[in-house]
């Protein structure tokens, strides 16, 4: 049975990209068939995380609009076998996204694919809600910050009111995916806890990312971010994030500070 | 020819048939009891629509013009008069409504308005909302009191006519009595609210005590000043 899977946030710069790719990765290294969608038109940035920017021919949009075939549009991830990629165009906008069009276009995944991932644009513009339309589930992607937790709350307003599911009256299973913890800004109060978003979302928790330098490696290599450093943190809780999407439980690791001997000797490098 | 002599000599039937009235009774200042008519409509629009109305001018001493006056003043409020009581004949116009006489009062006047309030009463007086309201949301409810089962988020926005208990953090704005509702009243579990309001009279975030945040609270209206005081 195929999951339509969106990440969403509303906010923008939060990590929905990154996700999109460390959580396609990590649901095929399980045997998954996955492919990752991006909706973000006009400004597609998964090709690039994903690393198949060159390889772009025919987009979401070609699809949606029957210029090209679903698989002619596809591309296949060259280091996992099972993880596909659906360019967004770069060169049109939101507007071209029609709800007839993406209803066909999703449909058609599903019947191809375990796991359909739809990296959401930013806002609550058309992107957006064409992205969450047809979802099953959602990861809202949430930093540990005010204006990220309000968005995330109208972002789940809106999953609740205008996906297909909501309309028929059923719920699209929500979960929420804590991006960039910096656990040593967390000791000094400078972020909200994790209790504190959890408690104004009232949504349960994915996982916690902790903030690491490995992502932005990732991201600028062009390999998602399970896939470059499996051992970092952020990969291992990608992976622990992608094991609860399958309803495995696993246990929260939330992100503490390591002050070990040497760091402590070593704390910064001299200029 | 002939046609026309048939028909002259068809019978005339005459039956009887008795209706109910609304009486109405002038008081003045007449620019007064207008006004109360007028507020009457408001309250309930359609109420004297389609219904006959016979005005009783026995309290007051109205001259010929003054009569016509009258009638049209409630002309312009789409009430139709059918006849008129307790005056002199004389005092009337042909083309006036005709005097009447004999009329017995009756009990339809208090089942009457009844009907309109009944329908009311059908609605539902009081919203119950069993999830969180989302930033972003909004929730009007005019007809009464609003229960939420869950927070109000920040940005969401809650509307009431008559009260707003909120059974989580309020986050957002909350705006009860928003129909001249003054006893109406705002009660939260976790008060970090952007914007309290009662009937028009409203706080935001900085008006209220800092003591206060985050515990329970409830607001209402003392006069022309809204209080805040914790809920225990």
């Amino acid at each position: 049975m195929a999951k339509v899977l969106v990440v969403t946030s509303g906010k923008g710069g939060v990590g929905k990209t990154t996700t999109t790719a460390a959580l396609g990765a990590a649901l095929a290294q399980r045997g998954d068939k996955v492919v990752v969608v991006d909706f973000d038109v006009g400004l597609r940035n998964l090709d690039l995380v994903m690393g198949a920017e060159r390889r772009v021919v025919f987009d979401l949009i070609n699809v949606v609009q029957g210029v090209a075939k679903l698989p002619q549009a596809l591309i296949k991830d060259k280091r996992l076998e099972n993880l596909w990629l659906l360019p967004a165009s770069q060169t049109r906008d939101k507007d071209a996204l029609t709800e007839e069009g993406v209803s066909k276009v999703i449909a058609d995944l599903r019947s191809r694919f375990d796991w359909v991932i739809c990296d959401s644009p930013a806002g609550i513009e058309r992107g957006a809600s064409m992205a969450m339309r047809f979802a099953d589930e959602a990861v809202i992607v949430t930093n540990p910050e005010v204006s990220s937790v309000r968005d995330s709350d109208r972002i789940i307003g809106m999953l609740d009111s205008k996906t297909v599911r909501a309309e028929k009256g059923e719920r699209v299973e929500k979960h929420i995916l804590i991006t960039r913890y910096d656990p040593s800004r967390a000791a000094r109060g400078e972020m909200l806890t994790i209790d504190d978003i959890l408690e104004i979302l009232a949504t349960p928790l994915l996982g916690i990312i902790p903030e690491s330098q490995d992502v932005l490696r990732a991201s600028n290599v062009g390999t998602p971010v399970t896939l470059s450093n499996a051992d970092g943190a952020p990969a291992r809780a990608y992976t622990d994030a992608a094991r609860r999407l399958c309803g495995e439980t696993v246990a929260m690791q939330v992100p503490a500070e390591r002050k070990g001997f040497m760091d402590r000797l070593l704390r910064r490098r001299a200029a | 020819m002939e046609a026309q002599a048939k028909v002259q000599r068809q019978m005339v039937r005459l039956r009887g048939r008795s209706y109910v009235a609304f009486v109405f009774v002038p008081t003045v200042p007449i620019q007064d009891w207008l006004q109360e008519i007028d507020a009457t409509i408001a309250r309930s629009p359609g109420f004297f629509a389609g219904r006959p109305v016979v005005i009783d001018l026995s309290s007051v001493d109205l001259s010929q013009a003054g009569i016509g006056h009258l009638l049209t003043s409630l002309q312009d409020r789409n009430i139709r008069v059918l006849g008129i009581e307790g005056v002199d004949e004389g005092r009337l116009t042909p083309m006036m409504p005709p005097l009447l006489s004999g009329g017995r009062s009756c009990v339809v006047e208090p089942t009457a308005p009844k009907k309109p309030e009944a329908k009311v009463e059908a609605k539902p007086t009081s919203l119950l909302l069993e999830s969180p309201v989302r930033s972003g949301q909004t929730v009007i409810f005019p007809e009464g009191d609003v229960t939420i089962l869950g927070s109000v988020g920040s940005g969401a926005e809650v509307v009431a006519g008559g009260s707003i208990h909120i059974y989580g953090a309020l986050r957002g704005r909350a705006m009860a009595g928003v129909n001249g509702h003054t006893s109406a009243r705002i009660y939260c579990q976790k008060i970090e609210a952007e914007l309290l309001a009662i009937d028009g009279f409203y706080q935001t975030a900085d008006d209220i005590d800092e003591a206060l945040r985050g515990k329970p609270a409830q607001a209402w209206l003392q006069g022309n000043t809204m209080r805040i005081t914790a809920l225990n």
